[in-house]
């Protein structure tokens, strides 16, 4: 096959923004079918597009990267006198693998919203914001400078804000997004901040340039510059926001109110893991910080723990694979933390494989159960939609981390990884990792065996039980059936070594890591403890199962009992540690108060506008001094200022030859 | 014909003829309308003249299309009008506008219509009048004659019984600071000898305006003060709020921000730039703050007007912030965010006009669900908003980039601190823009929208809108097209204030590549 030309990158993102631009402004007028055979099919060309890109770089004599840059109008994007910003895409291997995801599991996604829209108003909107959905994520993993980056970075933001706001009736849904959007903020006011250092001390935003200029400087990092830590922490901050991670994770469960579908594509497979791909990509900044680089795990460690140890005790399916997401998000900044990008970036293949599988298949029982999503209305479905419950299941082993489904070698590189590391923490994270998994493995089974297993708890419905639980359409199971092959499947190319693979995805991404620090270290170390490794945490996995298996299959209660047994600490972790009450007490309140307190009411109206008191007494004398002359006749009283300021204009003006005349 | 040497005098004097035109007019149907939309976008069609002949490879620092004649020999006094890159897209901004305004004032104004379309094309004289006047005696004549057709529009077409109120505050605070300014220019024609505005930067370039530095800096802030008055500056912002408030939306869009912003750039940087590197400190600070007080004040609003006032003043602060960082790119982004905020915040206050002239109320709490009534209107709205937000691919995201990045590149003191604070505004505008969406067009319907039954954009609101929309998104992505003028005045101003950093002895200066970190 011939070699794609770098120019046709450039369809990969334009093609669904023509998609947005045809739903977005005749979609309304469109039949159904009109709408989803334009969202599709400005969807599956980026696909194939994606694949052929993939055939090109993948041939022997490939280059190592592909740039190009376009310039519509003759000019760069921002051109002024010490900056140059261009519409510059690159592609290398690592870009290779976000768009797989981007545009594969988009393109199934997309497919299942066919079914799952079927009856809902505002299709055409759906379609349309699910497209620039498509536009701004792939402008995000092709850019080759942190502006055009940033520009896919925020454009995915707005696509989640319309998208957890599609229900925008729903009080709940229009606040949610509203919350994830101003969340993001946060996270963004630091990634500017980092940009507008990189511009000081780099001079440019171009990652090709900036990891030159800061390979050329290694005394830099000898004589310890603080602009490195600066950079690589600000960055973080906006990592953390797009990515859920503490402490604005906060978002990602709310983002929940959006339809099933948006939270497998957005907040699970792609946008959420945008964060996890910036720090992969900007990894020789973080590599010359070893302080950043620790904040990175140490994060990502405390948030998988955290947000494990919430989702076990949600009662909502979706919010349960929300936390399970912001777990799993965790465990990638772990790895990232560590220096094992490449570790880090095929977990986040897998899980975008079988996270996007387990909320789809979610979807799939929500749609079964006409809308029902608390678990403890759900139960011994897994006759009633047997395709759904083997496609789930698939998922569930996947992110248990259970031989050979793919979440299992990604997790275990990462553990493998996190425990060689020459990080002094690398233990303690090690364990963290470790009982995460643990805690992972049961919260999911928890779920599969209450929604799947034990008696029917399901609420009767008008019609009665039976006749109302249904199995989807093909065009929803379709794409659940390619997911569970692809989660059973998925983790095959990361075979490490010890297990008789060929550690397939790490060296496919050699040519972006190579230079990294981390990455030599390993290699040396036995194949031996690689192998104890992997047994212990697959017997973790185990264990989770087994308690999941004890507590809500076996002896369902026993998980009320205690619970009842501990109210306080189950209190607590129920109400996720009270960290939305937290930030509401201690920093929103605090600032309306002091804004309405002290802004508005001293700074406002008493020193502005009485500092005014000077311009308001001198108002009252002159209205006075008008209201005698001329009946206080506003207008008037301009006019006759007008008529004065005339004269006095004219007087100088023409005072020479006034002077003259007389 | 060419008609190059003579462009600027019809672009300036032509919105008074046909002002003259109007007063002359019956008032009866709809004349008054059309006679002011023919005269506005006759005076858009003599600005477009100005980009397409301008000369883009000309020198920096020199003026185009320039008259230059003596008018009044004794005190010497001259017409000397001329554009660069700072003024020209200011001038197509004013004449883009002016049309907008009447399409938008075409219902909500329905008395004294002639009154009130020749004010408002006597305020665009003005404007246009700032905008390209050389000579400081005929800059000072246009900036007072703006006073007063707003003062008059604001008294006279206001939309609560407090109007006069507001049109006085307005008035004074604007005046007063004025005949400051008046007895500065004043003095340094007692000190020079001219009211050429190219001499006496010249002769401030090489230190040569008065050896007397108490006084200079006397004059300097007479200057200053009565610009930042009008800008508004915070904390000299107490007449904005009211002013914006009351004022019919065609004023609202010209209120604020854009005379004084340029007036800063021209005059107070170029007569004083010694003076204005020591006290730019202070107004990196003062703008810092402003961006944090007005979007805070703004989210805390329920009078949707007013939260577009704070937000203004946060937005505005925005541009002092990258005017005093003296850098390249705040300067640039400065002056693009002019054009940027002028359009966004037009296009807002537009907006509100019409959601008032449907149900009658500026109150947020009073609305909601709005957006399962009126899509288009809703989809409007969320446009204009991101553009407030900054987000990346519409125009203000480039200037409040470029601003804040200057801001960075700053070699004032505790400059890391000040753009932190300032990057904050990107939260507090998110913050209080979404917050309106929300109240007014998401979740149940509000008291008004049930009671109200409006009717969605019609053609005319389209035709005045789309065009902002299309403006928001080709400068967002082909800034270069406005920045290649822009730049020329901004690269030219950056260095001549740089070199003026080298011998002013209190400066600190600090290289920027030797500091790290944020404070």
């Amino acid at each position: 096959m011939n070699s794609m030309p770098a120019s046709y990158i450039w369809f990969i993102p334009l093609l669904p923004f023509a998609g947005f631009l045809i739903n977005g402004t005749l979609g309304r007028r469109l039949p159904r079918v009109v709408v989803s055979s334009v969202a599709l099919f400005f969807t599956a060309v980026p696909a194939a597009l994606v694949a052929w890109l993939w055939a090109t770089m993948c041939t022997a004599s490939a280059p190592s990267s592909v740039d190009s840059v376009i310039r519509p109008y003759g000019y760069d994007w921002i051109n002024i006198t010490g900056l140059h910003v261009d519409f510059a895409f690159t592609v290398d291997h690592l870009t290779l693998i976000m768009l797989a995801v981007v545009t594969g599991v988009g393109f199934l996604i997309h497919i299942y919203s066919v079914g799952y829209m079927a009856h809902e108003e505002g299709y055409w909107r759906f379609f349309a914001y699910l497209n620039l959905f498509m536009f701004f994520m792939s402008v995000l993993v092709l850019a080759a400078n942190f502006l055009l980056l940033f520009v896919g970075w925020e454009g995915v933001g707005l696509c989640s804000y319309l998208l957890i706001g599609f229900y925008f009736k729903k009080t709940s849904a229009a606040v949610a997004g509203k919350k994830a959007f101003i969340v993001n903020r946060v996270g963004d006011f630091g990634f500017l901040l980092a940009m507008f250092l990189l511009i000081v001390h780099f001079g440019s935003l171009s990652f090709k340039e900036v990891f030159a200029t800061l390979a050329q400087n290694p005394e830099w990092q000898q004589q310890g510059a603080h602009f490195l830590p600066a950079i690589a922490l600000l960055l973080l901050l906006g990592a953390a926001g797009k990515s859920a991670q503490i402490p604005l994770y906060i978002w990602l469960p709310d983002a929940m109110e959006g339809p099933t579908p948006v939270s497998a594509l957005i907040h699970a497979a792609t946008m959420v893991t945008a964060g996890v791909y910036m720090v992969a990509r900007c990894h020789p900044l973080f590599d010359s910080s070893p302080l950043a680089l620790t904040v990175v795990a140490v994060i990502g460690a405390a948030t998988a723990i955290v947000a494990a140890s919430i989702g076990m005790v949600q009662h909502d399916i979706k919010r349960v694979l929300a936390y399970s997401t912001i777990s799993q998000l965790g465990y990638m900044f772990l790895a990232c933390g560590m220096g094992a990008y490449a570790a880090g970036i095929f977990h986040l293949l897998t899980h975008a494989f079988f996270k996007a599988l387990l909320f789809l298949a979610a979807g799939s029982v929500i749609h079964a159960l006409s809308g029902e999503q608390d678990m403890r209305n759900m139960g011994g479905l897994w006759r009633k939609i047997p395709v759904t419950f083997w496609t789930m299941t698939a998922g569930v082993f996947a992110i248990a981390g259970i031989p050979p489904f793919a979440g299992f070698f990604s997790k275990d590189e990462i553990l493998y990884r996190t425990f060689t590391s020459s990080n002094p923490l690398h233990i303690v994270l090690w364990l963290v990792g470790l009982l995460t998994a643990g805690l992972t493995s049961f919260y999911m089974y928890r779920l599969w065996f209450k929604t799947f297993f034990g008696e029917q708890r399901t609420k009767q419905s008008g019609d009665g039980y039976p006749h109302s639980v249904h199995e989807s359409s093909w065009i929803m199971l379709l794409p659940l059936v390619i997911l569970a092959v692809l989660s059973v499947i998925g983790g095959w190319i990361g075979i490490p070594a010890a297990l008789g693979g060929n550690n397939g995805i790490e060296h496919f991404l050699d040519p972006v890591f190579a230079n990294s620090a981390a990455n030599e270290a390993v290699t040396a170390s036995g194949h031996g403890l690689e192998l104890v490794l992997a047994l212990i945490s697959v017997l973790v996995a185990v264990a989770g199962f087994y308690f999941a298996y004890l507590f809500y299959y076996e002896k369902p209660g026993t998980a009320s009992a205690l619970a009842q047994h501990n109210p306080a600490t189950y209190k607590l972790v129920k109400n996720k540690y009270m960290v939305d009450e937290l930030y509401s007490a201690f920093l929103i309140t605090p600032l309306l108060m002091f804004t309405r307190g002290v802004l508005e009411l001293m700074v406002d109206q008493g020193l502005v506008n009485g500092s005014g008191a000077v311009a308001g007494a001198t108002t009252r004398g002159l209205a006075w001094i008008t209201r005698k002359q001329i009946s206080g006749n506003i207008r008037s009283y301009a006019g006759w200022l007008a008529i004065g300021a005339a004269a006095v204009i004219t007087a100088m003006v023409f005072g020479d030859a006034l002077k003259g005349l007389l | 014909m060419n008609i190059d040497p003579i462009i600027l005098t019809l672009i300036v004097f032509f919105p008074l003829a046909g002002a003259l035109l109007l007063a002359l007019l019956p008032d009866r149907g709809r004349t008054m309308q059309w006679a002011a939309l023919a005269v506005t976008l006759v005076t858009l069609g003599l600005t477009l003249h100005l980009p397409f002949h301008y000369s883009y490879a000309s020198p920096a620092g020199s003026f185009q299309f320039e008259q230059n004649v003596p008018w009044i020999s004794a005190p010497a006094i001259r017409y000397h009008l001329g554009v660069d890159g700072l003024s020209m897209w200011l001038m197509v901004l004013t004449g883009l506008l002016a049309p907008l305004g009447v399409l938008i004032s075409w219902r909500a104004v329905d008395s004294r219509k002639k009154l009130f379309y020749v004010l408002f094309l006597l305020q665009q004289v003005a404007m246009m009048g700032i905008f390209a006047s050389l000579d400081m005696f005929l800059y000072y004549a246009f900036w007072e004659m703006s006073l007063v057709p707003m003062t008059l529009l604001i008294a006279t077409f206001g939309r609560s019984e407090y109007r006069r109120r507001a049109a006085i505050k307005y008035f004074l605070y604007a005046f007063i600071p004025s005949a400051l300014l008046l007895v500065a220019m004043l003095w340094l024609y007692a000190q020079t000898g001219t009211f050429d505005l190219p001499k006496l930067a010249a002769l401030a370039a090489g230190n040569a305006i008065s050896p007397n530095t108490t006084a200079l800096w006397l004059a300097s802030l007479g200057f200053l003060v009565a610009f930042s008055v009008k800008v508004p500056v915070f904390p000299l912002h107490g007449w904005l709020v009211d002013a914006i408030a009351e004022a019919p939306t065609a004023a609202v869009m010209v209120l604020a921000g854009k005379t004084a912003l340029y007036s800063m750039m021209r005059f107070s940087l170029a007569i004083f730039p010694e003076q204005s590197h020591r006290v730019a400190p202070l107004m990196i600070a003062l703008a810092a703050i402003g961006i944090v007080y007005g979007g805070l004040l703004a989210l805390v609003q329920h009078d949707l007007k007013k939260l577009a006032a704070y937000s203004t003043l946060g937005q505005l602060s925005f541009i002092v912030l990258g005017i005093f960082s003296f850098t390249v790119a705040g300067l640039d982004g400065g002056i693009y965010q002019i054009l940027n905020e002028s359009l966004a915040g037009a296009a807002f206050f537009m907006l509100l006009g019409l959601l008032y002239e449907r149900y009658g109320s500026y109150d947020m709490r009073q609305y909601g669900g709005l957006a399962q009534k009126l899509p288009w209107v809703v989809t409007m709205f969320v446009l204009v908003s991101l553009s407030i937000i900054g987000l990346p691919m519409l125009n203000s995201f480039v200037g409040e980039f470029l601003i804040l990045s200057g801001s960075m590149q700053s070699g004032f003191a505790h400059h890391h601190l000040w753009t932190a604070v300032a990057a904050t505004g990107v939260i507090l505008s998110a913050a209080y823009m979404l917050r309106m969406i929300q109240r007014v067009f998401y979740c149940e319907l509000g008291t008004k929208s049930q009671a109200v039954t409006a009717w969605d954009l019609d053609a005319r609101e389209h035709l005045a809108l789309w065009p902002m929309v299309a403006l928001f998104l080709t400068m967002g992505v082909a800034s270069p097209l406005w920045m290649r003028a822009i730049d020329s005045f901004g690269a030219a101003a950056a260095s001549r204030l740089a070199s003026v950093q080298c011998t002013a002895p209190t400066e600190t200066p600090s290289l920027p590549t030797t500091s790290g970190g944020v404070h």
